[in-house]
């Protein structure tokens, strides 16, 4: 290869299809040389440095009623696939009922990065690393697919397989993420350890959602979503057990704390070592959950 | 490789071009419009030196294919005076010495512009975090932080 200083993109074809149909079977009919793409802001750094090399690249932002955010009190949140995450974080409704997304959004590299940023497309690059992929799992996401068949709607927490690697079959086209409304008096926070403190990919990401929930021995139910620490966006479910069993005390939350950072399974890389991640799993999850306790417990006594 | 006929609006003339699949928007206003004041730094999105305006939104130009730009208006750091005034952004850089080697400037006009636009009346850390896309390696960063406080101020009184 020659030596580039100004690197370009390898060649390709871009097809805009006119509608989703039309979409999925071009995808179908390519399997191995045609990708479906939103933003972009992953795929074409990917393609700059060659690790990969689509003959076609599908432009998916366009098709029907992709572009819409829309709220519903009874059904939830529905954002449209190509909805960039700057519009994601204007939301009123996101604001009000997911401030949990909206800071996970804000923690993605830069303003007019997330002019092109997309939540579905975030999902759908599968990073471990993902910045909004543990708050869509926390709070129970769903996604919209469209492929050669019907319609469906498939879990988020079961779409992961491994790094880069999902459920979707050639012809399959995320139209959008659907979130349930959160439980009232719900209280949330990402915290995200970069190697500076704006803009950078997670070294560690913890998100954290609680809620009130009369019915658990504890009052209370704990979700726990952790990032860049296993292949995959990893649910620690055996601290969320734990703290829905005991009694919500900084002694529970520690021990929730150790069983999270157990089920992590994180690699050395050029941003941190396994040790140091599996020790701040367990310092930040402990960081987090306290931070949402103050929040649930301020919210309680405001009532 | 595909070739596609595309208008879009670039500083307020219209242009009709045929571009490649892989030609990505900054350039195309670098080399077929001649429009240099856009910069390549990264090609990865990170360091805001090849942001414009694209219907009125930053983007890194970079990062974004020409074809997906057809009938779209864009604003390029040439773009931004206007009959023969500086936009409140740049005259306030010149006053505060944002300017270094000038590399990084026009992302940081675009993006300061564009930070004016939703927020006419930003505070520090708001300013700070509109201008996390924009690096600068002479780290001019205070200046610049100032320098749109300033063109905040002078955009108030032209208005």
């Amino acid at each position: 290869m020659k030596p580039q200083t100004h690197p370009t993109l390898p060649e390709f074809d871009y097809i805009k299809p006119e509608s989703l149909a039309e979409a999925s079977q071009f995808l179908a009919l390519h399997p191995d040389e045609a990708r479906p793409f939103l933003g972009g802001t992953d795929i074409f750094v990917r393609m700059r440095d060659g690790f990969l090399v689509p003959k076609f690249l599908v432009d998916v932002k366009h098709l029907d009623g992709t572009d819409a955010i829309r709220f519903d009190p009874l059904v939830g949140l529905t954002i449209g696939a190509a909805v960039n995450m700057n519009r994601v974080i204007a939301s009123p409704e996101v604001q009000k009922y997911y401030p949990l997304l909206a800071e996970a959004c804000r923690s993605v590299a830069s303003y007019q990065l997330r002019t092109r940023a997309t939540i579905a497309g975030n999902l759908c690059n599968a990073s471990p690393a993902g910045d909004t992929i543990g708050a869509c799992l926390v709070l129970d996401g769903k996604l919209q697919i469209h492929g050669t068949a019907c319609p469906r709607l498939e879990t988020l927490s079961e779409f992961f397989l491994g790094p880069g690697k999902t459920t979707l079959k050639p012809g399959d086209i995320v139209t959008a993420v659907s979130l349930p409304v959160p439980p009232g008096g719900s209280a949330g926070t990402y915290l995200k350890l970069g190697r500076n403190k704006l803009s950078d990919l997670s070294i560690v990401g913890v998100t954290v959602l609680g809620s009130p929930a009369p019915s658990l021995p504890s009052g209370f139910r704990f979700r726990i979503a952790l990032s860049s620490v296993a292949p995959i966006p990893l649910i620690a479910a055996e601290a969320e057990a734990a703290l829905a069993e005991q009694a919500i005390t900084s002694g529970s939350i520690h021990a929730a704390a150790c069983l999270a950072s157990e089920a992590s399974t994180p690699i050395d890389d050029v941003r941190g070592s396994a040790r140091y991640r599996k020790q701040m799993v367990r310092n930040l999850t402990e960081m987090a959950l306290n931070q949402v306790w103050q929040k649930l417990q301020r919210q309680d006594a405001g009532r | 490789m595909a070739f596609h006929e595309i208008s879009l609006t670039v500083n307020g003339s219209l242009e009709q071009v045929r571009v490649p699949s892989n030609l990505t928007l900054m350039r195309l206003l670098r080399e077929s419009l001649a429009l240099t004041g856009t910069k390549n730094g990264c090609s990865a999105g990170e360091c805001g030196a090849c942001t414009v305006l694209l219907n009125g939104e930053p983007v890194n130009s970079c990062m974004v294919l020409a074809v997906e730009c057809d009938g779209a208006e864009v604003i390029t750091v040439e773009g931004l005076a206007s009959d023969g005034q500086l936009n409140p952004v740049q005259a306030a850089m010149m006053q505060a010495g944002g300017v270094q080697c000038g590399f990084c400037t026009p992302g940081m006009l675009i993006s300061a512009r564009a930070l004016l636009d939703r927020n006419p009346d930003p505070g520090e850390d708001e300013i700070s975090e509109a201008l996390v896309g924009n690096l600068c390696r002479c780290t001019g960063y205070i200046r610049i932080l100032e320098s749109i406080k300033e063109a905040a101020k002078l955009q108030a009184t032209r208005a």
